[in-house]
C-alpha cells in the first residue's frame, strides 16, 4: 500500500494504490496523518483509482480521517474506487459522510 | 466425499497472511471460472474471516489458523476459517451491524460484508475453545464441465 501526496490551492489530494487492510492500514493511518499535519488543507481528496482491494480495516481508516478532518473544520471527498472497493464502501453506508464521486464510467447500480 | 476438490492451509495469526489467505483462496477458486465481482467478493469475504481471527481471536498472541476452500459435488465453494482463540459468548449479538467490541479500528461491518458478499455464512464459537466461520457462495455458470 502506499500513499502519494499533491498540494493545490489549500486542496490536498492523496493517491492511494495497492491492497489496503488490517495489516496495511496502520501504517496508512500514520502517513496520512502526517501528510494532513504537513499540509493542514481544508479539502482532502483520496483518489482511489490504484486501489485493488479494501475491507473493512479499510473503511475504518476512511472514517477516522473524515473524523480529523471535521475536528479541524475540513472536508473529505473520495474519487474513483474501483469495484471491489465501491462495493465494501456501498456496504458500508460512508456515503452519508463522504461523497464519492466518480469522473470515469457512470456507477452500475 | 462430498466435495470435488479442496485445499486446506494453516496460517500463524499474523496481519501479513491476510493477503495471502486472500491470494490462495482466489487462487483456488479460480478454476470455478469466477467473475472479476464474484472473485472480489470471495476475497473481500476471506480477509474479513482472517482478519477477526487475527484481530479478536489472538488479541496478544500469535496463534493457529486453519483456511480451508472446498468445492462442492454442487459446485458451490465453501470457504472456512477457523481459529482456537478467545472464542466469542454471544455470536448473534456480534453478527449485530456495527457490533464491534475493537476500538476505532474497527467499524464492527466484517459479519455483514461476510454475510451479503456470500451466499450463506455460518458462525460456531465457545469462549476459550475457538471459533470457525463456514461461508458458501454459488458462483454463475458460465461454461460447461
Ligand atoms: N474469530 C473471532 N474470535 C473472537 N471474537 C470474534 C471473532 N470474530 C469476530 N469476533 C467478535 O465479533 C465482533 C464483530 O465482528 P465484525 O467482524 O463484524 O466486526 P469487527 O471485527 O469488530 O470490525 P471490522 O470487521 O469492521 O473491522 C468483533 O468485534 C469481536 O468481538
Ligand atoms: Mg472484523
Amino acid at each position: 500500500m502506499e500513499i502519494r501526496a499533491k498540494e493545490s490551492g489549500g486542496r490536498l489530494t492523496l493517491y492511494f494504490s495497492g491492497e489496503l487492510d488490517h495489516h496495511a492500514a496502520k501504517e496508512v493511518m500514520r502517513r496520512a496523518e502526517d501528510l494532513l499535519d504537513r499540509y493542514m488543507p481544508l479539502d482532502c481528496t483520496l483518489e482511489l483509482s490504484g486501489l485493488s482491494f479494501m475491507d473493512s480495516s479499510g473503511v475504518a481508516v476512511i472514517l477516522r480521517l473524515y473524523k480529523r478532518l471535521l475536528n479541524t473544520g475540513g472536508r473529505i471527498w473520495l474519487e474513483n474506487p474501483q469495484e471491489q472497493p465501491l462495493r465494501v464502501l456501498d456496504i458500508s453506508g460512508i456515503e452519508r459522510l463522504v461523497k464519492i464521486t466518480t469522473t470515469a464510467k457512470e456507477r452500475g447500480r | 466425499m462430498n466435495s470435488r476438490n479442496y485445499i486446506k492451509i494453516e496460517l500463524p495469526s499474523r496481519s501479513v497472511n491476510e493477503g495471502i489467505a486472500r491470494a490462495a483462496i482466489a487462487c483456488f477458486a479460480a478454476q470455478l471460472d469466477p467473475t472479476l465481482e464474484e472473485l472480489g467478493d470471495i476475497k473481500t469475504a476471506v480477509s474479513e474471516a482472517v482478519t477477526n481471527a487475527i484481530v479478536h481471536a489472538y488479541p496478544d498472541s500469535i496463534g493457529r489458523i486453519c483456511l480451508r476452500g472446498r468445492i462442492m459435488t454442487s459446485g458451490e465453494l465453501e470457504i472456512s476459517v477457523r481459529d482456537w482463540g478467545k472464542g466469542m459468548e454471544d455470536v448473534e449479538k456480534a453478527r449485530t451491524p456495527l457490533f464491534t467490541t475493537g476500538g476505532p479500528e474497527r467499524s464492527g461491518m466484517g459479519f455483514t460484508i461476510m454475510e451479503s458478499f456470500m451466499d450463506k455464512l455460518r458462525v460456531r464459537s465457545k469462549p476459550g475453545k475457538g471459533t470457525t466461520v463456514v461461508m458458501r457462495r454459488t458462483l454463475e455458470k458460465r461454461r460447461e464441465d
